[in-house]
């Protein structure tokens, strides 16, 4: 049996151990650069070019049965509202979650790719990739193209055998273990509710309420936040999403409109 | 992000069959924050007339202002309301004032005027008038307040289908704007009464 290094390895000396299929999937997947005198300057415009989808509220937290993960839907480009019904957070395999922020293609693309990096582990080692050794492998790809204008902002929460786990990592190269995140726009709002409301000793009931509640108070006053607010928990047989409630039909339920009461109504005037 | 853009707006107004309707969301935001949700876009002059300022909140309320001072003070002298019309040129007058300064409004004006006759314009923040015999928008879902009027607007509505049509094109069109929205406020007005109401909306 061979161990796995090809996280640590640096992409231009990798050279293709083993059979065909696993040396297409497990070889980092390469991009032609651009042939420029200035290449920081021609990034630099290029990111400006393909600003991404960017505006989100996400959240991950960890008590004590388990990962509660949860997220907006809304998908904006500058102010216009270019979808309502995104998937942001991605399903890496039955016991590992992602979150999606910052750039909608290169969010889907490293965790379809890390999805790959997992499964083949998985078949390598016969058994799971903890959530540490994923976050790590990402956050590893990540920093290999720092500088180079990829956005990403996402939480890898998950189940392994040292229990729950979460992760914070960005295409900043930053990688940061930790109870409880927020990442995107709408972050502050949901920090301001996450934080009120959480106790390590939440039942799954009540943590599946704080997340909901959380995202929604964030799409209510972030404007590039909103849709349906999703919320997914990770237990130890592996994740299950919980909710999906519409934002629109939510905040009426949160807060019924209560009919006005007629204060005085308007009468005929008599006498002179 | 453009100084118009600064605190998000939408702005609607329609023609009906001798009435006329006009339309705002509630948002008052700073950029991508909400701040309020109640907030008044669109103001009464007189019974037949009113005015809905888009763009800058700041200069819409400063504007609207100075607007009710003049018109005060030509109820005084000519002891009559204002004329659609005349009021249009007024704005356009005081807006061309700050040509080289302007303020960061886009107005939507609507009014009964001569034999209960509806009158719509709009303008640029620096008075270039523009009627129209339809509908008018502005604000940052003017886009798709555009599209949404365009295929939803039948020329000589009465009162009740005139309402349902701005307020289903008002509301489908901020759901497709991150800065306007969060409720809508529609004021009907017919040569005998003005129905205001307001509606509920996504509130995200």
């Amino acid at each position: 049996m061979k161990l796995d290094t090809s996280g640590l390895e640096s992409f231009s000396t990798l050279t293709a151990p083993g059979d065909g299929v696993v040396v297409e999937f497990s070889a980092p997947p390469s991009f032609q650069l651009p042939n420029s005198n200035d290449f920081d300057g021609f990034v630099k415009e290029a990111i400006q070019m393909v600003k991404p989808a960017k505006g989100t509220t996400t959240l991950a937290f960890i008590f004590k049965d388990g990962v509660i993960v949860a997220a907006d839907s809304r998908a904006s480009m500058g102010g216009y509202i270019s979808s309502q019904s995104v998937k942001k957070i991605i399903e890496i395999n039955p016991y590992m979650l992602g979150t999606m922020a910052g750039g909608a293609a290169d969010c889907q693309f490293w965790h379809r790719n890390l999805g790959i990096k997992c499964r083949l582990h998985e078949l390598a080692n016969k058994r799971r990739i903890s959530v540490t050794g994923a976050s790590k492998l990402l956050a590893n790809i990540l920093y290999s193209y720092r500088g180079m204008g990829l956005s990403v902002g996402t939480m890898i929460a998950g189940w392994d055998e040292t229990g729950p786990s979460l992760y914070y990592v960005d295409s900043e190269g930053g990688r940061l273990k930790g109870t409880r995140f927020s990442v995107g726009s709408g972050s502050p709002y949901a920090y301001g509710v996450l934080d009120n409301g959480y106790r390590y000793d939440l039942s799954v009931e009540e943590a599946v309420e704080l997340g909901r509640r959380a995202i929604y108070h964030a799409t209510f006053r972030d404007g590039a936040s909103g849709g349906v607010v999703s919320v997914y928990h990770v237990g130890p047989e592996g994740w299950k999403k919980w909710t999906g409630d519409d934002v629109g039909d939510l905040h009426y339920q949160y807060y019924p409109v209560v009919p006005s009461t007629v204060e005085q109504e308007m009468a005929e005037a008599t006498g002179a | 992000m453009s100084i118009f853009e600064y605190n998000g707006s939408a702005l609607v107004a329609m023609v009906g069959k001798n009435c006329f309707a006009i339309a705002s969301d509630r948002r008052l935001g700073v950029q991508l924050q909400t701040i309020a949700t109640d907030f008044q876009r669109i103001s009464k002059i007189h019974d037949k007339l009113f005015i809905g300022l888009s763009g800058l909140a700041t200069d819409a309320q400063t504007l609207y202002q100075r607007l009710v001072f003049r018109h005060k003070l030509y109820q005084l002298r000519e002891e009559r309301d204002m004329k659609p019309e005349t009021f249009a040129s007024l704005v356009s007058a005081l807006l061309y004032e700050k040509r080289f300064g302007p303020y960061f409004c886009q107005p939507v004006i609507a009014g009964l005027g001569d034999e209960d006759k509806p009158f719509i314009c709009t303008m640029d923040s620096i008075g270039a008038k523009e009627l129209a015999k339809d509908f008018v928008v502005a604000g940052t879902a003017s886009e798709s307040l555009y599209g949404a009027c365009e295929s939803m607007f039948k020329p000589d509505m009465e009162p009740e289908e005139l309402f349902e049509t701005i307020s289903q094109a008002l509301l489908s069109s901020v759901d497709r704007d991150c800065l306007s929205g969060w409720g809508g406020h529609v004021y009907v007005v017919t040569p005998t009464e003005v129905k205001e109401r307001i509606l509920k909306g996504r509130m995200d």
